[in-house]
């Protein structure tokens, strides 16, 4: 079996290194990925058409929102997937595992100071997003992440009286459906499904561009909230095996 | 020799990924082959990444933000000097000329593909814990062997 499977990788390996000559060198600005008309045009009209600095948010959430909403979708997707594979499996009986232990001082103390320093951080980032790396997924992992800390620090039980299952559910419901939202209105304003641009007529921003530049962000924002919900919810079904009691 | 150099971040992927590929072949152990395949993602997006830089650092290329700080302080020094004004405008008062900005694209295609592969990694994982259940093992082989028991 090793062999084999040794074999058949280095076939891979040696059809990949000849098929390597075929691509641009590193940092090859003649490349058709550098040269391409899209570059030029991401590069160059960005900033007039939607005034974001940050070009990949801007590609991410205007651009290409089409692909980010169902992005958006696909792990709100996997969220309810591994609700659905967990919800019935009842927890092992593990006998070797120790009684809980005392809960620790130092750990919870420094959790709780760092906590919303990490929460707040995280909707920088969010926030931020227009002008420095950032945006709606990274966020959201953190904020996702702030939980998941907590959970750890204290128990899951005292971690989903902040964040239940319940809530965390809504609001992934509620962040796709932000997303959505701000394309079903675009379209109701006589726009296309997710342009931005029609909703200047709803007061969104002094102009177009504005309105685009305003809309990302409550996009962002959509995207956030899932990506939140999702981390934590992956985690608390995970480590308690779908029942959410006890955890690790 | 040179173009082995220039080619050399298409080695390291090709590497990455042989090591994925092979792990998810060979590795009995389950929670194993899910590490492949994220050894194996990571190497698409590094190499996706690496297409987006269209030059070195030393000709100023930078990560896909436009940056406004040369310009902000152009036109400070603007203000404070009233010489400055007579000045011929810009031509591009938004960017300055020497920056060359890498391509958002791959970024954002990769972006995708880490979120998505968060997403498989963890309806993965919550497979894996109901074959636990199920089989009371992780390892491929005694699987095989009690489903086979379960069959016959």
């Amino acid at each position: 079996m090793r062999t084999i499977a040794f074999i058949a990788v280095t076939i891979t390996a040696i059809l990949l290194f000849r098929g390597m000559s075929d691509l641009p060198a590193y940092g090859d600005p003649d490349a058709p990925v550098n040269a391409g008309p899209l570059r030029t045009h991401y590069v160059n009209e960005i900033e007039t058409e939607t005034n974001v600095p940050n070009l990949v948010t801007a590609v991410l959430a205007d651009y290409r929102a089409y692909d980010t909403m169902f992005e958006t979708v696909v792990i709100f997707t996997a969220g309810i997937a591994i609700i659905a594979i967990l919800k019935g499996l009842t927890p092992l009986n593990r006998p070797g595992r120790p009684k809980s232990e005392p809960d620790d001082l130092i750990i919870q103390t420094t959790c709780r100071l760092l906590i919303p320093v990490i929460q707040i951080y995280a909707l920088y980032v969010l926030i931020h997003g227009h002008h420095s790396p950032g945006g709606g997924f990274q966020g959201g992992v953190i904020m996702g992440a702030s939980f998941i800390l907590y959970a750890l620090a204290y128990n899951l039980p005292s971690a989903l009286e902040r964040f239940s299952r319940k809530s965390f559910l809504i609001c992934a419901t509620v962040g796709v459906s932000i997303f959505a939202g701000f394309g079903v209105v675009a379209m109701l304003l006589k726009g296309e499904f997710l342009d931005y641009s029609a909703l200047h007529q709803l007061g969104l921003g002094k102009t177009e561009i504005y309105a685009r530049y305003h809309s990302m962000l409550g996009v962002e924002v959509g995207v956030f909230m899932t990506c939140t919900a999702i981390m934590f919810a992956i985690y608390s079904y995970l480590s308690t095996r779908g029942a959410l009691k006890e955890g690790l | 020799m040179e173009t082995l150099l220039e080619s050399f971040n298409y080695w390291v992927y090709v590497v990455l990924m042989m090591i994925g590929l092979f792990a998810m072949i060979t590795k009995n152990n389950m929670v194993k082959k899910l590490i492949g395949m994220s050894i194996f993602q990571t190497a698409i997006i590094l190499f996706f990444v690496s297409l987006s830089v269209p030059g070195s650092i030393e000709q100023g290329v930078t990560i896909p933000i436009v940056d406004h700080s040369t310009h902000h302080d152009s036109h400070s020094e603007t203000t404070g000097d009233l010489h400055a004004h007579e000045e011929p405008p810009k031509d591009e008062p938004h960017k300055s000329p020497e920056y060359i900005y890498a391509n958002p694209l791959p970024h954002v295609l990769m972006l995708t593909a880490i979120v998505v592969g968060v997403a498989t990694l963890g309806v993965a994982l919550a497979i894996a814990q109901v074959v636990f259940k199920n089989y009371g093992s992780l390892e491929e082989n005694e699987i095989l062997k009690r489903i086979s028991k379960i069959d016959g």
